[in-house]
Formats: structure tokens, sequence, C-alpha cells
């Protein structure tokens, strides 16, 4: 309780000083954790690449915590009545970091031809796209082959970044000597990486949104120790630790420190969800009634506020509060070992071990894993526990080779993009660890999925999801855990960083420090 | 002798091909490969993109295709491609070098300067207050976790008293140049350097001074004692030359290790060394990264065995090394 209170008087802070004028100059740094592989968004696409490459690239929209669209490089859009074509007006005067003019025909190559090869994300959603057309230099026209309401939220710089044609076309876009050294819109430029150190970032001058950025330079620090990352923010060698570079255990200790503000604002368009899948293909987890007392079972308040210090929410089924069409359905899962241990009595558990499979992605994971496990033995479920490294996770999840397993995963601002594929019987493929991994299937949630995605207009979508949130929540296929949210904490002389729903991760463009 | 040096660079050269040949077969063992480990960062994937990467890692060849073509590229003196990185393994090696020797050499000296000096030290104040607190401190620093060791030293120097940077390997945007940029490399590198060097330290203090004492019990010491000559002497001349094999056995090893990196310690101090870059290759599953870093290990430690038994005849003739 202290910490969110805590919480809400920094952003009280934030947004009181937020309204005070912003001035220019200066450099931020910042943690990107782990070190990316590359900076090139269009082809790397995991969160420390975007983290930094939002600075470098954009795309047509931004979008606000709600999720509502916002300008970027499209200054105005229209959406027709039928839900049927996207107009975008692009932006005057925007260039590429090299100089060159960005027009539609940059916005034409990046989505019918470098994304379509490189990016899984982009084929599945111009699946829905009859046709991208540029009827004149500032204008860019979708038509779609049927109404998609999710189409909207696609334009992210993660998911649609505007690439330079001109450096591209024609040759292999993943040898291209630009991606080492990237080239893009956004408000700053790319300087220096030194591999296992730093990636340095200077202010584009020549930046459509004038005056922006405020920041002369962003430095991206590189330090592999979550301990030593604490120390960086402590010793003041960095000013902002975004989302997940700390430990959980250092943040309540970390936010103590004077001058320090916190937020756990940022994460609205990702909207990440934990949860342990149930491989429904092994016994006992086929029967839904083992997976519901896996659920009475699990005391998810305590992990809520011991492992992730209160920020968060525990889940109620598989969209995210954040998310676009959730709402609060029955059942709802409440800790309860005694209606757990009756269901178990009642399907005749046999004391079976089942292998639990933590993720690799830190201590509060371990810890977390380890908290389960005792919730599962307590009601008698006997638990081993497993270990593997990223690689080994991957390898087993995407191939089955489990029986329970912690994850998380994005919902990426619509169900229909981020929800869907991991419940519905097409999206049971191997070799995969973000798709129906628990292999459920349900001839009439994947009618339901299928039917949200494509009603129109909102309203029609909103009555199937919470059908299908019902169906899900009574069945349980995966057992959810918590909403999470990765606080981002900072000194409170920097402002303005976080300004969408992607965070920090959303480039340092609103960014300012009081001088 | 350059007989002896020759047929042994040859022998290392066939080692070092078996080398490869292990580590290659070693790795595709392990769980997991680079295109599931990229396909799973990028948070969404599909059949189509899992071909795409397997066939440009070459991943969808037989392994005896992989093999054949890995050691084809090694022969021409090319340590590949980093799958991952997008850049040649070599660049990503060399690049961490200068870092990584800058780390291991001030530790190793440090090490085997102190380390050899305390031990004499002890051996020749055996039983006394000298004695006592060079073992006990030897100890401590011998048994205590270097990753501990590590962090209170950041803890002490860097958090509580702020006398020195607590990681990197220098300022980063400060832009220094020439004696300025040395200054700045050196105060970031005492907190690393101190901390690895202590271990080794301790390893050889308590190695020199159990074999002085061993060798000072041994008959040409006593006839050196009844000769007349002076401690000091005997013990320099005498004890210290003949004690010194192991060191140098030890040293040796260590020296052999120096390109390979220290990973905790890079891990813990953000150094960015070569230690750190094999620990993320493993991780990551770069197979070319990995082998690349292995081999340039493997390499050292080859080169610095050679050189130890060069040293061996040096430091005592009565040793005839045979090819």
């Amino acid at each position: 309780m202290r910490h969110v209170v805590s919480a809400t008087l920094a952003l009280l802070l934030t947004t009181a000083l937020a309204q005070a004028e912003a001035t220019p100059g200066g450099t931020a740094d910042l943690i990107v954790q782990p070190e990316p592989p590359g900076l090139m968004i269009g082809i790397v696409t995991n969160g420390p690449a975007l983290a930094v490459g939002g600075n470098i690239y954009e795309s047509l929209l931004r979008y606000d915590e709600t999720l509502a669209p916002m300008p970027s490089l499209a200054r105005s859009w229209e959406v027709s009545e039928d839900g049927l074509t996207y107009t975008f007006h692009l932006q005057e005067g925007v260039t590429f970091h090299d100089g060159t003019p960005m027009t539609a025909a940059d916005v034409l190559f990046s989505v019918n031809d470098f994304l379509m090869k490189t990016q899984p994300r982009h084929r599945n959603t111009m699946a829905q796209v009859e046709s991208v057309t540029a009827p004149d230099e500032a204008t860019v026209v979708f038509k779609l082959t049927q109404p998609f309401e999710p189409f909207i939220r696609a334009f992210a710089y993660g998911t649609m970044p505007i690439l330079p044609k001109h450096i591209y076309e024609g040759t292999d876009y993943m040898t291209n000597p630009a991606n080492d050294k990237p080239i893009g819109t956004g408000p700053f430029r790319f300087v220096e990486w030194q591999r296992g150190s730093f990636i340095k970032l200077e202010k584009n001058d020549a930046y459509w949104d004038k005056g922006k950025p405020y920041l002369d330079e962003v430095i991206y620090h590189v330090i592999p120790d979550a301990a030593s990352r604490a120390v960086a923010y402590e010793t003041g060698v960095v000013d902002i630790l975004p989302g997940g570079s700390v430990e959980n255990f250092d943040i309540p200790r970390l936010t103590e420190l004077p001058n320090t503000c916190i937020t756990d604002k940022g994460w609205e368009y990702y909207a990440p969800l934990s949860w342990m899948w149930l491989n429904n293909r092994n016994p006992p987890m086929d029967n839904p009634k083992f997976r519901q007392a896996v659920m009475y079972a699990m005391d998810r308040q305590f992990a809520l506020d011991v492992l992730w210090n209160g920020y968060g929410k525990v889940a109620t089924g598989p969209i995210s509060s954040k998310t676009p069409f959730y709402s609060q359905q029955e059942p709802v899962y409440e800790y309860d070992p005694d209606k757990a241990e009756a269901l178990l009595d009642e399907i005749g558990y046999d004391g079976e071990p089942i292998r639990l499979l933590p993720i690799p992605y830190g201590e509060t994971w371990q810890r977390w894993a380890e908290a389960v496990r005792q919730n599962l033995q307590d009601v008698g479920i006997k638990v081993e526990m497993e270990a593997a490294d990223v690689a080994g996770w991957n390898q087993r999840t995407a191939n089955w080779n489990y029986d329970i397993a912690f994850t998380y995963l994005y919902q990426n601002g619509d169900p229909a993009i981020g929800v869907s594929r991991n419940y519905i019987t097409s999206q049971i493929e191997q070799g995969s660890p973000w798709n129906n991994v628990e292999g459920y299937s349900d001839p009439e949630v994947d009618r339901m999925f299928e039917e949200a995605a494509l009603a129109y207009p909102a309203e029609a979508r909103q009555e199937i999801y919470d059908q299908v949130q019902v169906k899900l929540q009574e069945d349980v296929p995966v057992a959810w855990l918590l909403e999470l949210t990765f606080p981002t904490i900072y000194n409170c002389k920097v402002h303005d960083i976080v300004t969408s729903a992607h965070g920090p991760a959303d480039s340092m463009r609103d960014a300012w420090i009081e001088q | 002798m350059a007989k002896f040096i020759l047929a042994r660079l040859m022998k290392a050269a066939l080692i070092l091909v078996c080398i490869a040949i292990l580590n290659f077969l070693l790795i595709q063992a392990a769980p997991g490969d680079p295109a599931q480990v990229m396909a799973g960062e990028a948070g969404e994937t599909d059949a189509v993109f899992l071909q795409q990467l397997r066939e440009r890692f070459g991943l969808d060849q037989p392994l005896y295709v992989q093999l054949g073509r890995y050691l084809g590229t090694i022969l021409q003196f090319d340590l590949g491609y980093s799958y991952r990185q997008q850049v040649p393994v070599a660049d990503l090696i060399f690049e961490r070098l200068p870092a990584t020797l800058l780390l291991s050499l001030s530790a190793f000296v440090i090490s085997l300067g102190l380390g050899t000096l305390a031990g004499v030290l002890a051996s020749a104040r055996q039983g006394r207050w000298q004695d006592s607190v060079i073992s006990t401190i030897a100890l401590i620093f011998y048994a205590t976790p270097l990753f501990w060791l590590a962090l209170m030293a950041v803890l002490l120097f860097s958090v509580q008293l702020g006398w020195l940077p607590a990681f990197g390997y220098e300022t980063v945007g400060a832009d220094h140049t020439g004696l300025r940029r040395m200054e700045d490399i050196a105060a970031h590198l005492v907190l690393p350097a101190m901390t690895l060097g202590l271990f080794f330290m301790a390893v050889y203090a308590r190695m020199t001074r159990a074999s002085m004492l061993e060798v000072s019990r041994l008959d040409f010491v006593k006839t050196a004692q009844a000769k007349g000559l002076r401690p000091a002497l005997i013990q320099r001349r005498h004890v210290l030359r003949n004690a010194l094999l192991p060191v140098v056995t030890l040293a040796g090893l260590q020296a052999g290790q120096l390109v390979g990196g220290a990973v905790l310690i890079e891990t813990v101090f953000a150094w960015p060394g070569i230690g750190r870059l094999m620990f993320d290759a493993l991780t990551q599953r770069d197979y070319n990264l990995l082998l690349g870093v292995f081999l340039v290990s493997a390499a050292m430690v080859l080169l610095f065995n050679l050189i130890t038994d060069i040293l061996y005849r040096l430091v005592d003739p009565r040793i005839r090394v045979t090819a």
C-alpha cells in the first residue's frame, strides 16, 4: 500500500511538474537490458531493440494511454464509414536522418515490401488488406478486404516502422550495412554503439515536430548485472531505469532515495499478462476441473504484494484490464485451497507428479515459481521443479515438452492481435513459444474469436468478447496469474518520459531535464 | 630448442582442430537453437519465419555439412559470422580484446607479484604473527565467492565512499582523450582488477608459502646453511628458485585463461570483455560466436602451455623437455 501511495504521490508530482516549461538541452542516461542484437527494428523486434530503436524510427501513429491514436508521421487520418478504407495524410517536411525527404513511397515500400519479408506479425495484419496505394506524395490509403476494427492499432513504431526506401530498395535487407547505422525519421539520430558498453544517440535537429526533441543526447548503458544496474542509479550514472531494469525486491529501496520518482504508466499497449501454460494434452491437465483446482490453489494476491511489490493486478481471465474489450466476468478464482482440494478429490487425482518449468527471466520469476510450487503442494499436487535457460525454455515450450510452464505475453492493443493466438485451434503449431502452446481446442471459442475480430463496430465486438471471456474462464485453458506492470524509476529532474501507451520505449521525444 | 618448439606447435595445431570439432558437437547437444531464440525474442513467429532463419544460418543442413562448412571456414583463419549480431565473429572478439587483456593482465600482475611476495614473506616468518596474518587473509580471499567480494567492493568504494566508479570501462559520454582518458580507464580498472587479482593472489601466496617451506627442508638447503651462507641469500638463490616451479605452472594456467575473460567479474562490473561476450553467446545460442571465443581461448591455453614448458627449462635447467 505504501508503494502505491508513493507511486501516486510521484505521479501527482510528475503531472504538476509536467506543466512547467520544458527546457532544451542535457543528456538522458538510461539502461537498456539486455543488450539488443541490432537496432534496425524492421528486422529485430525484441524489447531492447524497440526500446532504443523507438528513438530512431517512427510509424504513422502513436497511441495514448487509452490506446486512442495520436499523430506521428501521419498528421491526420480518416476511416470510412464502412470500416474498409483508412486514409493517412503525412506530416510535411519530414526527412530521414541522411537528409532525404520521407514520402508516401517510403510508406508503401515499408508496408508492401520490407516488412512483409521480415515480420510475421506484419504478414498477419496485412492478410486483412486488399491494397495499399499512394494517390500523392503525402497520402497513403489502405483498403481492407473486410472491416477489421483492430487495424487502427497496427500503426505503432514497433509493428509498422517507416523505413528509407532509397537505402534498402534492391538490396539484401538482412545484410544491408545501414542495419549497423540505422537511419529513420525519429527524434534522435544514431551516433555510436560500443558493444557491451553503451549506445549513444543525438538530437535530430531536422526533426519534423519543431522544437522537439529537447534533449541533446540519449545514452543507453549496457550493464549485465541487475544489482549493478541498481547501483548505477544510486550513484547517479543513469537517470532512468525503464521497467524491468532492476529486480523487484530492489524497487522499494530505490524509490526511497532522494529525488526519485516512479511511474507504472506506459505499459497500456503491451499490457503484459502472465500465466502458466497447463499442457492440455497431458493428464491430469486435460481435465478442466484439475485446471480450476490449480486456479483456486494459487495465492496470487501474495505474489502480487510480496514478489511484485503491489505493482500490477491479479488477472481475472484471458484479456488484461488494460486491453480494449476487457470485461469483468464470472467465474472469478479467489484463493481457496479447500475448493482446490475438493476438486482434486472429485476427479480422483492420484498424486501423480507434475513438472513445473519456471521462465528463466531472473530472480523474481524463480521465487514466483517456488511460491506456486508451495501453493500447489499445500493442496496435495506433487510438483517437480525443472530448470532451463532461455534457449532451453523456448525449445521446451515451443515443442510442448512440459506439464506446467510460466510465461507472460504482450496483448499488443487488441484481443484479436494479442489474445486469440493463445487459445484458437489454428494456432496449435509446434515451433513457437507464443501461440496456443497449451493445446486447448474448442470450436465455439474458435468461432467466437473469429467473429469478434471481424465484427464492426466496436460494440458488436464487445458482446462477443464478453462471451468468450466467460467460456475461457470456465474452461481454464491456462492458469492466469497477474497483469504485470514494470514500473519506471527515474530521477525527478527528468520530465515527460512517458507520453504514450508504449512508455519510455516510445522514444525520449518529449523528455526534458530541469536545468 | 627450435625443433622442440616446432614439434609442439604442430601438435598444438592438431589439438586445436580436435577441440574445434568437439566444441561444435558439444554445442549441438545443447537444447534450443539460434532460430528458436530469435523467434522467441520477436514475440511472434510462424513456420515461415523459423524456416527463413534456419535457412539463413544454414541450420537446415545436415550436421556433417554444417561441421564441414565450419572447419572450412576456420582453416581459412576466418571465425565466421555472428548469426545474431550480424557482424563477423573476429570483429566482435577483437573489439573486446583490449578490455579483456587490460583486466586480465592487471589482475595477473597484481596476483602474481603480490601473491608470490606474500608467500615468501609468510614462509620466512613461519609460525610468527606475520605468517598468521598473511595466511588468514589469503584464506579469506581464497574462500570468499568472487561475485560477493565484487558486490561488497562496489558498495563500499563506489556507493558509500564514492571513491571509484562502480562499473564500465570508461565514463560514457565524457569523451576524454589522451592522458585524461587513460586516467579515467585506470580508475574504472581498479575495482575489477583488484577483485579478480585478490583471489589469485591468495592462491599464489598459499602455494608459494607451501612450496618454499617444502624446499627449505631439503638437504641442499642444509648444506648451504652449513656453508655459512647468509639466510637471505639462501632464501633467494636456493629456496625461491626451486620453489617457483609450481608457481610457474599455476601462472601458465592462469595466463592461458587471459583471453577467456572472467564472466562473473565482467558481469558485476559491466566490463565489456570476452567473458561476457561468451556468456551472452551461450544463452543466445549464437553458435559461431561461441565457437570463435572457445577457439581463441583454446589457442591461448595451448600457447601459454608451451611458454610454461619453455620457462621450466629456464627456471630449472635439470628439466630436459623432450618433444
